[in-house]
């Protein structure tokens, strides 16, 4: 399985990237770590006509903790988001996602924005990005978008990242005070992608009730199925919430396809499980918080 | 798509060749240098069989596309062993405690390895089968390679 042939392109600032995604338009594919991208130009399931490669694009290789969240730069990889401690110190759930995506060594090389416009409804960062409410940089020629997690996803392997456009970060917002953040998920073999999951996330008062619950999940939808249970769940503290009836709205909410890995009544059920046990994980490290 | 003429250091060696841009680093290793010690398994990024080491890090060279490492290092399983040709403590290991059965995915286990101990001198067992889970083998159940994981972190252990 060999890719077919492009015209490749190596610019060597995000002018010449931008330049060269403007000529190429619709033809264009942009180039980052290329664990998803390349597969799929391997299996020829993608032809692109011409390949931005944005691996010299240092710059882009960036991440920061803003007052605002964790942005990440378009060339980050995985690895380097996982392993840094002050990202995992503002953002918790980064870290607990990212253990979970693929393999070690298609970490060192993938990019988190990269999984973002990729959009594959069964992994892990897209589910992070719809939960915390973050959103995607976007840039063009000339100009510069922000695009909201809730719009960014449009459906299966779709992003609002247009011709021409190209991902150059994406914003994790922090926490509030008093939250804590949980990443479950089952899969045939550790690193595969999930039949189901769920990133939740509680926040809780000063008198440490339930002020916020909500989870994404992963696999049972065409994007990241954001449903928010703090009304399910009750005001209530942890010790005595109704994390069982929040996991049947979880469920009341998907709409899971069967494929060969597993029947839609299967999906529900883990769905369930899984929503319930990170909401008691979320809500118990927010107690720690 | 005119060729493009790029530079890697390969096992230490600096080798010039001018590959189209759709040129898996796999085949650039393996046609264009001769180096058929990374072998090509499934192609899409699955058996980790073509795994090298990338400026040290462990790397799929059939998801990696050489002229994207144009300048940089490259690892492969025939550097692995000493200048004299003695093999590495990962080697010996596989080769002590039949790790390697058919040889077939060896090589990007060799790497993979190399790279998990550098980095985690006295992994647990846990950590040797996550820093393994992207390796296929086909011929058994792992132990023996779990097993030279292991031994492999005891020789480096005694040697340093």
């Amino acid at each position: 399985m060999k890719p077919a042939p492009f015209e490749y392109h190596a610019p060597r600032s995000l002018g010449e990237a931008l330049d060269a995604l403007a000529e190429a338009g619709a033809d264009g594919k942009v180039l980052a770590g290329g664990q998803s991208l390349i597969p799929m130009l391997n299996m020829r399931l993608a032809a692109p006509a011409h390949l931005i490669d944005i691996n010299r694009l240092t710059e882009l290789a960036t991440l920061d903790v803003e007052p605002g969240g964790v942005r990440v730069g378009a060339l980050a990889r995985h690895a380097q988001v996982e392993r840094s401690e002050p990202v995992a110190a503002a953002q918790p759930l980064l870290r607990q996602a990212l253990r979970l995506v693929a393999h070690p060594v298609i970490r060192n090389r993938g990019t988190v924005v990269g999984s973002l416009v990729h959009a594959d409804p069964a992994a892990e960062l897209p589910a992070v990005l719809a939960l915390l409410g973050g959103s995607v940089r976007l840039a063009r020629r000339g100009a510069t978008r922000d695009v909201t997690a809730a719009a960014f996803f449009t459906g299966p392997m779709e992003s609002a990242t247009g011709p021409g456009e190209l991902a150059v970060s994406a914003l994790f917002p922090l926490l509030p005070a008093r939250s804590g953040t949980a990443f479950r998920e089952v899969a045939r073999r550790h690193g595969d992608y999930a039949l189901a999951g769920i990133a939740a996330l509680v926040s809780l008062d000063d008198d440490l009730r339930i002020t916020v619950a909500r989870v994404a999940c992963v696999s049972v939808g065409p994007v990241p199925v954001l449903v928010d249970v703090t009304e399910v769940c009750g005001h209530r503290p942890p010790a005595s919430a109704g994390w069982d009836a929040a996991a049947r709205a979880v469920q009341d909410r998907i709409e899971p396809e069967a494929d060969i890995h597993a029947s839609a009544g299967y999906r529900r059920h883990l769905i369930g499980v899984l929503a319930e046990q990170a909401l008691r994980d979320a809500a118990r490290a927010a107690l720690d918080a | 798509m005119t060729d493009i003429a790029i530079t890697l250091t390969v096992n230490g060696v600096v080798r010039q060749v001018e590959v189209p841009g759709r040129r898996l680093l796999s085949d650039c290793l393996r046609h264009d240098l001769g180096l058929t010690g990374t072998h090509v398994g499934c192609e899409h990024g699955v058996c980790g069989c073509c795994t090298v080491l990338l400026d040290g890090e462990p790397v799929r060279s059939c998801l990696t596309f050489a002229v994207t490492v144009d300048g940089h290092d490259i690892t492969t399983v025939e550097g692995l062993a000493a200048p004299d040709g003695a093999m590495s403590p990962v080697q010996r290991a596989f080769a002590e405690c039949h790790g390697l059965q058919c040889g077939f995915c060896t090589p990007g286990f060799l790497c993979t390895v190399t790279a998990l101990l550098r980095d985690n001198p006295s992994p647990t067992g846990e950590e040797v089968l996550e820093g393994i889970s992207g390796n296929l083998c086909r011929c058994t159940g792992y132990q023996n390679i779990v097993k030279s994981v292991h031994r492999a972190a005891e020789i480096m252990a005694e040697e340093t």
